[in-house]
């Protein structure tokens, strides 16, 4: 304790020397925090994008079936008659929808536009993918057995066809044929690969199926499916692949005509990456904490000859090596520590900004700053582990002096 | 000479009867060895110092008094020899337990001040008790301001030594020195910077210090006007003990006759 105020006073004497030691630990801890804290926003951006998807979605899908080693491409297995049987069928299944593409451009008045996305939906879409509407209303499951001629449409088309007049109700006309306007989704905005998402037409899939594609056959593209909860994921896909394998007559054995997958998963590599991404930042960041260190070592080794007179005169009257080892390490510490509370905050105001910037520059995006709590206190006893490390040499060489050649240095 | 060899073995039976050594130097030998030749610094020392003395150690430069200075001060160690301070056999300790006994027993004032930079006075003066165990802040104030008091810079407590005279700031140290209470007050030339106002001023407070107080004070110098004032003379040259009376014409006379001697 006494020590301790010792350090303290020996710091205040020389404020600007201290500034500048300190200086490469700020540096070095600012560095890690914001790297982390970026890599933390990622991930979580990589997470709410997965949320945006929906929630628990499972994704099946048509496989290419092989026969005797011959991959037979474009064979459509799955039909929404089995997406209707998974959406019933299975207990831990809350909602699915069959999922057709469509493609074209959209006409209204004199204006006409391609929509990246049109797709032939069922009635459980919004819940899947958890999209709220934000006018109108969604189809039924009789727009869907009368294949209406109703759609519902994302925001960039509201903006793109419709400007400031309102859409619902419009009639909108794709391949010639005309759709009413029921609804408009809410903005969603870009996903994890920068695709805009609000570029879409929501048709029933039974409408793009008869009217726009003059098909007679209910296969579908894909299957959206939603589990109860979390926890249920892997039930539901366990039940979805029992009963498309005994729907599908497949034996034990024989290659699935379909392919069940879990976004979770997906959720899970992308966060790995994003997990290893920061690492690695976080360790390159961390050399310049280690350059830190030894600026601290090298700073306390001049202040150790520099108040080689002053270990002398403490030495003299009554210092105990071990006295003056604890005290140029404290100091050591003190400064780190300082170091790392500085350079902590620093981190903080340049992730914050950054995290501005990068939703300024990359519209729609919405980053979160992530400041995290166990990060501080890591880098906060990293920083002081830095200290002891690389104070410990010059504070041992300080005990050792001998105190009458310390008294005579000059 | 036989005489006063003679009057200092009286004495050393006279004192032995009264009082213990504080001080008991047997054979000290300090070799310094700096790699190529060894430097034999003291040859053979003996010597009692009792509570109370006022010693002078002169002798010329590389006669060996500083050596003894620093071994009597705890600083060094001999390379051999015995040394008892109050009767505790201290010559071979480590250096922990001996930075203990200057903290506790041994109170130094050097040439050229040797206070802290950038420091005050006050703070200077409590250092000694920031490594003695149990003394707590508002102690260590208070005995520190009593201490400056006492050497007559109560209205300094703030000032650093660049804001002091030589003086003032020698007076600093001695109150450093003193504040541990210790029985031993060594002196490194202590007014070996000091003009000789100043330096009588110096000196007449470890007089009062010595006289009042019982200090134990010994005091390196070549100024044979300083060491007029101490109570016994120890001569040193060449690294052994030439000279032992409280005469300083006789110390000096003897100095110099070796000189001649070895001069020829």
């Amino acid at each position: 304790m006494l020590t301790f105020r010792v350090a303290i006073r020996a710091l205040a004497k020389n404020k600007m020397r201290a500034g500048l030691t300190i200086l490469g630990v700020v540096i070095g801890i600012a560095a890690v925090t914001t790297m982390v804290s970026i890599g933390q926003s990622a991930s979580q951006m990589v997470q709410s994008q997965f949320e945006m998807l929906g929630t628990n979605v499972i994704v099946v899908r048509p496989a290419s079936r092989r026969s005797g080693g011959v991959q037979i491409a474009g064979m459509p297995s799955l039909t929404a008659r089995d997406v209707e049987a998974i959406r019933t069928e299975c207990p831990s299944v809350m909602a699915a929808t069959a999922m057709v593409r469509a493609g074209g451009q959209v006409i209204y008045g004199n204006t006409n536009w391609s929509p990246s996305e049109m797709w032939g939906v069922g009635p459980d879409y919004l819940t899947v993918r958890n999209w709220p509407l934000r006018h109108g209303g969604f189809f039924t499951e009789r727009d869907v057995s009368s294949a209406a001629k109703v759609c519902v449409i994302g925001q960039t088309l509201v903006r793109e066809l419709f400007q400031t007049s309102d859409p619902l109700g419009q009639t909108i006309r794709i391949a010639n044929i005309p759709f009413e306007v029921i609804g408009v989704l809410e903005p969603k905005g870009v996903n994890l690969f920068g695709q805009e998402q609000d570029n879409i037409v929501l048709m029933p899939y039974t409408t793009v199926r008869k009217r726009l594609q003059g098909s007679e056959f209910d296969h579908v593209h894909l299957a959206m499916v939603s589990a109860r909860s979390m926890q249920q994921m892997s039930d539901a896909q366990n039940e979805i692949t029992h009963l498309l394998l005994e729907r599908h007559r497949i034996h034990p054995g024989e290659p699935a005509d379909f392919e069940v997958q879990n976004t979770d998963e997906f959720a899970r590599v992308l966060g790995m990456i994003t997990g290893t991404m920061t690492m690695l930042l976080a360790s390159i960041a961390g050399i310049s904490l280690i350059v830190g260190g030894v600026g601290i070592m090298n700073i306390m080794l001049v202040s150790v000859t520099e108040r080689t007179r002053e270990i002398g005169i403490r030495m003299a009257v009554g210092a105990r090596p071990k006295d003056i080892l604890r005290q140029f390490l404290i100091e050591a510490v003190l400064l780190s520590c300082i170091g790392g509370l500085i350079g902590f905050a620093l981190g903080v105001a340049a992730s914050t900004g950054l995290t501005m910037l990068i939703n300024t520059l990359s519209s729609g995006s919405e980053w979160q700053v992530v400041i995290s709590v166990p990060a501080g206190i890591i880098a906060f006893l990293f920083a002081a582990a830095v200290g002891i490390f690389f104070g410990y040499y010059p504070a041992r060489r300080a005990s050792r002096l001998d105190p009458i050649e310390s008294l005579r240095y000059e | 000479m036989l005489l006063s060899m003679h009057r200092f073995a009286c004495d050393e039976r006279d004192e032995a009867r009264i009082s213990m050594a504080l001080i008991e130097l047997r054979d000290i030998r300090k070799i310094y060895d700096l790699g190529e030749v060894q430097v034999e610094a003291l040859r053979g020392v003996s010597l009692d110092i009792h509570q109370g003395e006022h010693l002078a150690l002169v002798g010329p430069s590389g006669s060996g008094k500083s050596t003894l200075m620093n071994m009597v001060g705890c600083l060094d160690r001999p390379t051999s020899g015995s040394y008892r301070l109050a009767d505790e056999e201290v010559g071979n300790l480590t250096a922990d337990r001996r930075a203990r006994i200057r903290n506790r027993r041994i109170g130094f004032v050097f040439q050229n001040f040797n206070l802290l930079a950038r420091t005050s006075a006050l703070e200077n003066v409590e250092l000694p008790l920031l490594y003695a165990a149990s003394v707590s802040a508002r102690e260590r104030r208070r005995r520190a301001i009593a201490m400056l008091e006492r050497v007559g810079l109560g209205d300094r407590l703030g000032h650093h030594p660049g804001q002091l005279s030589g003086g003032q700031q020698q007076r600093v140290a001695i109150a450093r020195a003193l504040i541990n209470e210790p029985s031993l007050l060594m002196g490194d030339e202590p007014t070996g910077n000091l003009d000789s106002r100043t330096s009588r001023e110096v000196i007449e407070l470890f007089q009062r210090l010595n006289e009042d107080n019982g200090i134990t004070v010994i005091l390196v110098t070549h100024d044979p006007e300083i060491a007029r004032n101490a109570k016994r003379i120890i001569a040193l040259r060449d690294g052994v003990i030439v000279q032992d009376t409280p005469d300083i014409d006789l110390a000096w006379s003897s100095l110099h006759s070796q000189e001649q001697e070895v001069e020829p």
